[in-house]
């Protein structure tokens, strides 16, 4: 099992945190032609998936999957976004998406005066807890290739 | 329970056969004094709930009738403009009926090209090497599973969450379509598919799909 890379996005599409790990494959398009296409996907997927529901939606958009990947979304009441691309085998991660919302975004960026929100995170501090966070997951093992 | 609805793409992202399955609609009526505790506001040519979540009502409902003369669209079958009859202190109380806004043909043409592109784009923004686009969505309500043929068609298959055997279902879908729609000498290739036969060896596919999912869990 293997994470592959993870995106924050905040309410109004700028892209606030992209960090990789694995990744095999570029998009081949500028980072930020890439973000504004991810942004772009989870918006229309969120509106796809509200109107083509058959019935009334609470979470929404949890996941798709591919046959190499599988995405995970999470969107905060805030409409912060969290994406994180992992292999197939990962099951259900909603939580701990909620957690790196809950104990490390907020503790590291909402908690920090030097911070600003809509602008994209330059904090060590919250680079060096997330890639702490995300190396101790289970799931994170690196594939071997 | 079981399969909401099927639809068909063509490589160019076309919908070229849609069918809803036992879709069971939650409508709920109430009888509401003045003024109106939700706020309605007009988007997409339906009145629609915008604030004001209560007894089941939720945002995003339309307004299907009222005293139960039927809506289309903002206005009343009797050419009333919706809201303005809410505005209307002397028609109180009123007894509106909400429920979820069913679909338009053109609606489900726009949502099946939209699902095209986003397969498409799925593919494009992969980590990893040859991925394909996006095989299964899962949501809270329902799951999308999608398979591509060879030649590009697409069969959706929006089901339960907890309906099981979904791939097998699909490919026996892809076997009907050989079958029923590509050997009839009246289909061209590309075009909605009109074909009694087709339709009905696809409801069967879809009641046979049900109860292996159902057996299976």
């Amino acid at each position: 099992m293997t994470i592959y890379n993870f995106y924050v996005f905040d309410r109004n599409g700028t892209c606030l945190y992209y960090v990789d790990w694995n990744r095999r494959k570029q998009s081949g398009m500028s980072a930020d032609e890439e973000y504004k296409l991810m942004y772009g996907m989870i918006f229309s997927i969120k509106s796809f998936v509200n109107r083509i529901s058959p019935t009334d939606v609470k979470d929404g958009f949890m996941s798709f999957k591919t046959s190499q990947y599988k995405l995970h979304f999470f969107e905060s009441l805030s409409g912060l976004k969290f994406i994180m691309n992992t292999d197939l085998n990962v099951g259900n991660i909603r939580d701990n998406l909620k957690q790196i919302y809950s104990t490390i975004y907020v503790e590291y960026v909402v908690k920090n005066p030097n911070c600003e929100l809509d602008k994209q995170i330059t904090s060590d501090l919250f680079r060096t807890k997330l890639d702490d966070y995300i190396k101790g997951l289970p799931f994170f093992a690196a594939k071997v290739s | 329970m079981g399969i909401f609805s099927v639809y068909i793409v063509n490589k160019a992202g076309g919908l070229i056969y849609q069918y809803d399955h036992n879709s069971q609609r939650t409508e709920i009526e109430k009888t509401f004094s003045y003024p109106l505790e939700l706020v309605l506001k007009t988007f997409d040519e339906k009145v629609m709930v915008a604030f004001g979540e209560r007894d089941g009502i939720k945002v995003g409902h339309t307004v299907l009738s009222i005293n139960g003369i039927p809506a289309e669209g903002k206005y009343l079958q009797d050419r009333r403009d919706i809201l303005e009859v809410l505005n209307d202190e002397t028609n109180y109380p009123i007894n509106i009926k909400f429920g979820r806004a069913k679909l338009t043909a053109n609606e489900k043409l726009m949502l099946a090209s939209m699902f095209h592109s986003l397969f498409a784009i799925g593919c494009q923004l992969s980590p990893e090497q040859r991925s394909s686009g996006i095989e299964l969505l899962e949501t809270d309500t329902f799951k999308l599973h999608c398979f591509q043929t060879m030649t590009g068609i697409k069969f959706m298959v929006i089901t339960d969450p907890k309906q099981t055997a979904v791939d097998i279902f699909l490919k026996k879908l892809y076997e009907v379509y050989s079958d029923f729609a590509l050997k009839n000498p009246f289909y061209s290739l590309d075009m909605p598919i009109r074909c009694e036969l087709f339709d009905n060896n696809l409801q069967l596919a879809i009641e046979q799909a049900e109860r292996l999912g159902v057996s299976n869990i």
